[in-house]
């Protein structure tokens, strides 16, 4: 049996930024488990600029932004393993993995951070009618086709969702000289960013088709046409709206979710909503010592959060370690409430609060001039005013609690007041 | 010349190629298709009927009965998962405990063994998540599951080994008898052969109406299917249907051989035999049913959804036997539900037929009757494990990460008789892109992997047809 302090499952923006921030708190015996062949994840796919703005403070693209904690990584000579599959985390710590070279490895850690990422959802979650010909494809596969493997995926598609991944890739495409006919939205807003939606959909005249879902894929061997229509309020879609496209390829962004199989083997609690682990302001999970950070515990739109989210969980491991985190304290919850659909942290080690905790979140809908409301006990702890809040984009709020009088029987509420 | 030719490569089709691969016997079975088990036989409930379905006395009776009996052995030879999880039909007012009845007393009829009428309470301790309305069920624990295709893909398998001939991509336009037999016009060239054996699933009336005057019409019947994640595999323990009642046959909801949940099917009488296209009627109709049965159903982890077409006749029952204008000419025709259950009987009594026509009708002694396990890398202890991966690194580079497929997996399966030579014959054979990210992470890997073993290019590996490609170009090369 290995012998490590700190396990991390994932070398993606999460697994790094809290393996590098545990590391500069003091612990030696790191490894990151990699599944892939090189460090990074997702990120080396995201070829386009946009990342780094906040923890940076200038515009990279994705595997530049990787590229600064791998430099970091090494510098610090923190230990990672490629090609390297975990298939168990237990309750207890020990991590079992798989690669070519070393064989089945069973490893026991002080302490574990889970850093999986997500998966996208796939079209059989979301009943897309049709045949099952080639050329239907989650927009995040493709982008890896194109971004990493060279290969085109299609020369005319149709994207159903507007993510973020679904606008960059009509972009992608339209670049390589592909044509993109429409992109296709259920809900009566995008899931994407703004500025994504003016830089990939506006700047190339691509249409976005709110309230629309695709009702039928034709083609046997590969996509020959798409249907779509308008949905109604309750998602159904309306006859007589259909519009029909012919093309090869569909792609479909829409949604992504935390990649928690491992987390559930340790025994780890999941929050229905992010559908993520449940965590405190240290993202320590539900069990001792596995803590989490990243799209594994709710999906942010910017790699800068991740950063951000991951150098906590990274802190707080090596502080665990150390036996300087307080165990079994009194905990207060926070809940998102009326427009907010859920807050990370989900709940707080009253004795944990050294610093202001930052708060991440978010809402239901478009909403516009609004102030977030947090309350404890009936009394406003803070109230920040927005010009507009969006489904697509994760807000965040920075809550100082030292010297508040909490009360662990209520919760901390987190809502829109309009 | 040869023996026999079995047309079509489903599962009636692989049953009696392989049963023929017992005898000295020149045979070949052809396929339209880019792969094995690629119409009726990938897309159905996956169940081995208990047998009180089908009239006593009829040839769905029969060959259910004895078909059932047979499964056990032959996936245990050719290392097939198949369970005996039994079924429950259930009952959810006064109307259907007279039909459960009825049932029952057919199943004794017809020879069916081990079956009881259970009560509300009985009914809910071994299903805790059906509706609690429930009144009764009729428990048959001789019902299973099996993987339809796997099994298909290793009867093939196994008979090539013993010397079958496969051809796939091989349409038949035509047949003429002559005096030594028939001639096979097909896309692949002519073949000469002393007797057929249509087993040609939704086209077995195409295939029989170029030989007979006796015609038969297969009316294509669709069913729609939802597959949920393996996070619902223990939603149910056994395979649950609904009574079959004037409003239609209802829903079954089953656990399958890999642990997913299975909810399906509609049955609706369509034009095209080939129109496997799922609808979002069909597929709400069959959650809404499924909402009736259950207590809770999770739509959110439905994984997948596809559409089979049944060969149904307007007769009800199998059409099985040698024609009688047409001697040497064999109907397995009509194949429906309990189809898949109805093979192994099924091959056994064609077979049974072919051989009495020889003088010499005995097993060759060389004749190959288990097929090389394949190999499920994470069943195995970690000591297994190492001892693989040191033996072949490729078992320790996971490949699909939601089933946990390893490189030397997929390699296996690509190399064997028969092996994939689509992306949708991998997914099949080992899994990969079977689980819940639907490929998603695995995809660019298995293609690299794929054309590597078949030494071709990345954008010339199908999903499924010949013109099915995946990749479209190289980037720098698109819109040029």
């Amino acid at each position: 049996m290995l012998q490590y302090d700190i396990v991390i499952v994932g070398g993606g923006p999460a697994g790094l930024a809290a393996a590098i921030e545990a590391k500069k708190n003091g612990v030696n015996r790191i490894v990151v488990i990699e599944r892939d062949r090189e460090l990074g994840g997702i990120l080396q796919q995201c070829i386009h600029n946009g990342f780094g703005l906040h923890v940076f403070k200038e515009e990279l693209t994705g595997p530049e932004y990787a590229e600064r904690f791998i430099v970091e990584l090494n510098a610090l000579g923190i230990e990672y393993k490629l090609d390297t599959m975990v298939l168990e985390v237990t309750e207890d710590r020990k991590v079992t993995a798989i690669n070519s070279t070393e064989g089945v490895l069973q490893i026991d850690a002080k302490a574990i951070i889970l850093a999986m990422g997500c998966r996208e959802r796939t079209r059989g979650a979301i009943r897309v009618p049709g045949t099952r010909p080639a050329g239907v494809l989650t927009a995040g596969t493709a982008q890896r086709f194109v971004n990493m493997e060279g290969y085109m995926v299609g020369k005319r598609a149709v994207i159903l969702g507007s993510g973020d991944i679904g606008l960059i890739m009509a972009r992608r495409l339209t670049l390589e000289g592909a044509e993109v006919l429409a992109v296709a939205e259920l809900m009566p807003y995008s899931g994407g960013l703004k500025r994504n939606i003016v830089q990939c959909l506006d700047d190339f005249n691509i249409p976005l088709y709110l309230s629309h879902t695709v009702t039928k894929i034709e083609g046997n061997d590969r996509v020959e046409a798409v249907t779509i229509a308008e949905v109604d309020s309750t998602y159904k879609p309306i006859s007589g709206t259909e519009r029909r496209f012919e093309c090869d390829t569909l792609l479909l962004s829409v949604g992504l979710i935390p990649e928690n199989e491992l987390s559930k083997l340790a025994g780890v609690k999941l929050d229905q909503v992010t559908g993520g682990p449940v965590v405190n302001e240290a993202r320590e999970t539900s069990v001792q010592g596995i803590f989490a950070c990243g799209n594994v515990v709710h999906v942010h739109d910017l790699v800068d959060w991740v950063t951000e989210e991951s150098k906590v969980a990274g802190v707080n491991a090596a502080r665990f370690i150390q036996g300087k985190s307080p165990q079994n304290g009194p905990k207060i919850k926070i809940k998102g409430i009326s427009g907010v659909r859920y807050v990370v942290p989900q709940h707080i080690e009253m004795d944990n609060l050294l610093k202001p905790i930052e708060l991440m979140m978010r809402v239901d809908n478009n909403y516009s001039d609004v102030s977030m409301v947090v309350s404890h006990q009936g009394k406003i702890l803070k109230s920040v005013k927005k010009r507009h809040v969006a489904p697509g984009e994760m807000e965040t709020l920075t809550l100082d609690l030292t010297g508040v009088e909490l009360n662990g029987m209520n919760d901390i509420t987190v809502e829109l007041v309009l | 010349m040869y023996d026999v030719v079995i047309v079509g490569a489903g599962i009636t089709g692989s049953f009696i190629t392989r049963e023929l691969s017992k005898y000295n016997l020149k045979i070949a079975m052809i396929d339209k298709s880019n792969d094995v088990a690629n119409g009726t036989t990938k897309a159905n409930s996956a169940i081995v009927h208990a047998g009180y379905d089908a009239e006593e006395g009829s040839l769905k009776a029969k060959f259910n009965v004895r078909g059932n009996k047979l499964y056990e052995a032959i996936c245990k030879e050719l290392h097939v998962p198949f369970k005996r999880i039994g079924s429950l039909v259930l009952a959810f007012d006064d109307q259907d405990i007279v039909t459960i009845r009825e049932l029952y007393d057919r199943g004794l009829k017809n020879g069916v063994e081990e079956m009881m009428l259970l009560e509300k309470d009985e009914v809910l301790r071994l299903e805790e998540n059906i509706n609690n309305d429930v009144v009764g069920a009729l428990h048959a624990k001789s019902a299973g599951i099996v993987g339809p295709w796997e099994l298909a893909i290793a009867l093939t398998e196994n008979a090539l080994e013993n010397g079958a001939e496969l051809h796939l991509n091989c349409h038949v336009k035509g047949i003429s008898k002559n005096a030594k037999g028939f001639e096979l016009d097909t896309t692949k060239g002519l073949m000469e052969t002393k007797m057929v054996v249509n087993c040609a699933g939704v086209h077995s009336d195409d295939i029989n109406n170029m030989v007979n005057e006796n015609k038969i019409e297969i009316i294509p019947n669709s069913g729609e299917y939802n597959l949920f994640d393996k996070s619902m595999g223990s939603f149910v323990n056994s395979v649950i249907f609904r009574c079959p009642t004037q409003a239609g046959k209802g829903v079954l909801v089953t656990p399958t051989v890999h642990g997913n949940l299975l909810v399906g099917p509609t049955a609706l009488n369509v034009e095209d035999k080939d129109g496997v296209a799922t609808t979002y009627e069909g597929l709400t109709f069959i959650n809404n049913l499924s909402k009736e049965t259950m207590k809770e159903m999770k739509f959110q982890n439905v994984i997948t959804s596809f559409t089979g077409i049944r060969a149904k006749v307007a007769g009800g029952d199998f059409i099985v036997g040698e024609s009688e204008e047409s001697p040497g000419f064999f109907n397995v025709a009509g194949i429906d539900s309990p189809g898949l259950t109805a093979a192994p009987a099924i091959a056994e009594y064609v077979v049974g037929q072919i051989i009495s026509t020889r003088d010499r009708t005995e097993i060759k002694k060389d004749f190959i009757h288990n097929r090389r396990p394949s190999i499920h890398f994470m069943d195995l202890s970690s000591h297994e494990k190492d001892a693989l991966i040191s033996k072949d690194p490729a078992f320790g580079k996971i490949i699909c990460r939601c089933e946990n497929i390893t490189e030397g997996e997929i390699i296996d399966i690509i190399r064997r008789e028969a092996g994939a030579t689509t992306l949708d014959g991998v997914k099949r054979r080992a899994r990969p892109g079977s689980g819940r990210c639907q490929g998603g992470f695995c995809a660019s890997r298995v293609i690299e992997i794929f054309a590597r073993e078949q030494n071709i290019l990345i954008t010339e590996v199908v999903k499924d047809n010949l013109q099915s490609v995946i990749l479209t170009g190289k980037t720098n090369e698109a819109g040029r």
